[in-house]
């Protein structure tokens, strides 16, 4: 380990992604000096993301060109703590990015705010229900910032994406055409809402027949031309649909690579080092202070880097692995539900139905973008009464229209052939016809779903794999099911018919690791007000490590039923915000 | 404020430069008269595209060869909707995708130690899929020659693969070297890929499978085209592919 080391600076952010892009953005005008490490490579709107390659669905969909080399890094996965955990070996249930941007340079672009509930479950269920609705071996936790204190980092961070979207309530006042239960918000979307597909007229009827409040999804797909506070344009959407896994040549999904990074280069006190894995943040004798992370640069040589303040910044497995690998807090130990680092990890809930449109009704599946859909909220959160559901929780139920690329869309429906004769008449008869309904549930945190160290396996680094124990718990189960059923009966409204294709019952066994569910992972380095049950205090700052700040979805103590970038986004500008205009002040702990 | 980084010119530069050209003409709805789908079959049964020469393997061996071809065809045969698989360059794709990077397992993780796992735990083998496919063929070519006189699997009658091909599907025949259903799933996406894959990338020959389904192509811009077109049959007469426009 005769590393070189090299000059020290004042602060190393890990990952190019959206957290560590925000607190570049913004630190890097202070004048101290940043260096920025990504693992992967450079990649830019152009000339990456030109067409016609931009759209080449099966380097980017299929291959997964914007994801994660598994040869160097990887997890292991088991359902529970009896099993061996094996290593996940080709991609599977999530896709965490890679190159300069990461997740956030292919991700869809549904950006909500999350509830008030969302931000306080713990103690808004037992207020509304009574602690006795907790089951034992759920980790329910309080977010230790509120939705009012966050609300001016939401705004922030939508006026920087200039997400399109309808409001619902402004600053308490109800607005026909939004989310009838989103919290209060001081602005409307920057944005109007995208055009509407074919579909989504169809849900959004169905929906409202039912008793539902339909309403268009907030989008960082651009409706319009927009430029940001920043002076940064943004495109309109063309909804080609190639988006989700891909990169925008448009500039219409808001992306850090092109809203945060070159803002922090007009700074000549700003570095980016790509090809550069982050492999360990060093600490004092003590332990009690970060100083600096050693690095993995492409030629393979280990480096050091010092510095005075480290901020994480990416994935969520990545976060965690580095903070179990460096030694920083206390491993979780699911056995005395004691320790930090690992715990309150959470997967997210699917579920839906297919269904077959009539011949005359045509989808024009290829139009679209990867957050074009009509979404209800009706039986989200604490939107509804889920005690009487008999779970804790809910999912957004929403339909989309995204990709009709035949590569990844060619859909027949259940009972028909996936090959040979008839085949392909079937999908003829299907491709302009099929829509699917789809929810994505809440998931809790428990004892028995955390992360570890693997014993056994090592990434090309020659550290330990980051060990994921992971499994549905009957909480979940019960709500997936009930909302699946919920989809089923929007499919039926909409199609009139009972059966004939109306709905696809699934039903949920163990979590399987092995296909492509949602990127959506939460936990292992939660923040909150006790540091027996949290690792980061309310500003996202280590209680351990005072020089060292973790961001993005990994902070929070359990999964919503709705994506995480714009919470992920608002509290990077909260956390920056305090770095700046506290913690550079008097360095120390915040809490 | 600050100024506009230097690659948005450039960006819009390239983006005019992507759209132009490809604006093909959606029929009318009085042209489609018919239904979508019917327009679609008799632009797929002229796209054979027949004089392209099929260029040789290099990944694959005769014999892997003849399978790869078999199997194409039993899963994309010719009807009415599209020549056979083969003749779409999909057994040529099926090769290529094996000998590159992908087909080398260049971005898995394959150190050990292996072992079989839980139906949870996904792939496990420590076969990168060209190693699959290669042990895989030769699985079930075993298997033909025991159960058929010594034939292998391309030379079955048409009836004979179509049940082995639902056997090994079902993974209702047992393999020695890999498990049957990843080697089948293996290959069937790497088929299916072949079908409907950008031309760029040797399969999908003449776009025939867009065609087939009345995909418009990769180089559409719909922010003006999804109202309009709102539950209208929006179709091209002739899909743009990646290859078309460079």
């Amino acid at each position: 380990m005769a590393a070189t080391k090299l000059p020290a600076v004042d602060v190393v952010i890990v990952g190019s992604g959206w957290t560590g892009g925000i607190v570049a953005k913004e630190l890097a005008p202070t004048g101290l000096k940043v260096v920025m490490f990504e693992r992967g490579r450079p990649q830019d709107t152009v000339p990456d993301f030109a067409g016609p390659q931009a759209h080449d669905s099966l380097k980017y969909s299929r291959r997964l060109h914007m994801v994660q080399d598994l040869s160097q890094e990887t997890i292991t996965f088991r359902n529970s703590m009896d099993q061996v955990a094996l290593p996940i070996r080709q991609h599977g249930f999530y896709w965490p990015g890679t190159n300069v941007g990461g997740s956030g340079a292919h991700w869809s672009g549904l950006t909500w705010r999350w509830s008030e509930w969302e931000h306080k479950m713990r103690s808004g269920t037992i207020g509304k229900y009574g602690a006795g609705i907790i089951p034992e071996d759920m980790n329910l936790q309080d977010w230790p910032v509120s939705y009012d204190e966050l609300e001016p980092y939401y705004d922030k961070f939508e006026k920087v994406c200039g997400i399109s979207g309808k409001a619902g309530n402004i600053r308490g006042r109800k607005q026909p055409g939004g989310n009838p239960f989103e919290a209060p918000r001081r602005n409307e979307y920057p944005l109007p809402p995208m055009t509407a597909s074919h579909v989504m007229t169809l849900f959004d009827k169905a929906t409202a027949n039912l008793g539902y409040h339909p309403f268009p999804i907030p989008t960082a797909n651009c409706s319009g031309d927009y430029v940001n506070p920043d002076g940064i344009a943004l495109g309109q959407c063309h909804y080609c649909g190639h988006c989700t896994a891909f990169g925008c040549e448009a500039n219409a999904k808001a992306s850090p690579h092109f809203l945060m990074l070159p803002l922090a280069r007009n700074n000549p006190n700003f570095q980016l080092r790509t090809n550069a894995t982050v492999v360990k943040i060093n600490l004092d004798p003590d332990g009690k202070r970060a100083t600096g992370v050693t690095y993995v640069d492409a030629r393979g040589r280990e480096i050091e880097q010092p510095a005075d303040l480290v901020v994480l910044g990416a994935f969520v497995t990545g976060n965690v692995h580095l903070m179990l690998h460096s030694g920083i807090g206390k491993p979780y130990d699911p056995k005395t539900n004691s320790g930090v680092i690992g715990r309150n990890y959470a997967f997210q809930g699917g579920g839906g139905a297919r269904m077959l449109l009539d011949k005359d009704s045509y989808t024009n599946p290829f139009m679209g973008s990867g957050a074009l859909g009509s979404w209800i909220d009706d039986v989200n959160g604490d939107n509804y009464d889920f005690a009487k559901a008999g779970y804790i929780g809910g999912g957004g139920i929403s339909i989309g229209s995204n990709s009709g690329d035949p590569l990844t869309f060619h859909p027949t429906m259940p009972g028909q052939p996936r090959w040979g004769k008839g085949w392909k008449k079937a999908m003829v008869d299907a491709y302009h016809h099929v829509a699917g309904i789809s929810h994505q549930g809440a998931v809790m945190s428990y004892r028995q779903n955390y992360f570890d160290l693997d014993p056994t396996y090592r990434d090309a680094f020659g550290r330990p794999l980051l060990r994921l124990t992971f499994d549905w718990q009957p909480n979940e189960k019960k709500l997936m099911t009930a909302h699946s059923a919920i989809c089923q009966r929007i499919a039926e409204e909409i199609t009139g018919r009972k059966e004939g294709g109306a709905g696809m019952p699934r039903s949920f066994g163990r979590f399987n690791s092995g296909f492509y569910q949602t990127t959506h992972n939460t936990g292992g380095v939660v923040f909150g007000d006790d540091p027996r049950t949290s690792a980061l205090n309310k500003y996202c700052q280590s209680w351990d490590v005072p020089n060292l700040f973790v961001l993005g979805s990994c902070v929070f103590p359990q999964n919503a039923g709705r994506n995480p970038t714009g919470p992920v986004g608002a509290l990077a500008f909260w956390a920056a915000d305090a770095i700046t205009k506290k913690y550079l002040k008097r360095p120390g702990a915040l809490v | 404020m600050n100024e506009k980084p230097a690659t948005d010119r450039r960006t819009l530069l390239k983006l005019a430069g992507f759209g132009v050209g490809m604006a093909a003409t959606p029929l009318t709805a009085a042209q489609e008269g018919h239904g979508g789908h019917a327009m679609a079959a008799p632009a797929a049964a002229s796209t054979a595209s027949a004089a392209a020469p099929t260029p040789g393997y290099i990944f694959l061996n005769p014999d892997e060869a003849a399978f790869v071809e078999a199997f194409v065809d039993t899963l994309i045969p010719q009807d009415e909707f599209t020549p056979k698989g083969t003749d779409l360059g999909v057994a040529v794709f099926v090769d290529r995708q094996l000998y590159s990077g992908w087909g080398n397992g260049d971005r898995m993780y394959l150190q050990g130690p292996f072992q079989e796992g839980t139906p949870e735990q996904g792939y496990q083998l420590k076969f990168t899929p060209n190693q699959l496919i290669r042990i895989g063929i030769a699985d079930v070519n075993d298997q033909v020659r025991a159960a058929h006189g010594g034939n292998t699997f391309d030379t079955l009658g048409e009836g004979d693969r179509i049940t082995l091909v639902t056997a090994l599907e079902q993974g209702k025949v047992d393999l020695p070297s890999v498990p049957t259903r990843a080697f089948f799933n293996t290959l069937f996406q790497l088929v299916m890929d072949g079908f409907f894959a950008d031309p760029i990338y040797g399969g999908n020959r003449g776009k025939a499978s867009w065609k087939m389904i009345g995909y418009p192509g990769v180089g559409e811009m719909y922010a003006d085209k999804i109202a309009e077109w709102r539950n209208r049959p929006y179709r091209v007469d002739e899909p743009l592919s990646i290859q078309d426009m460079m």
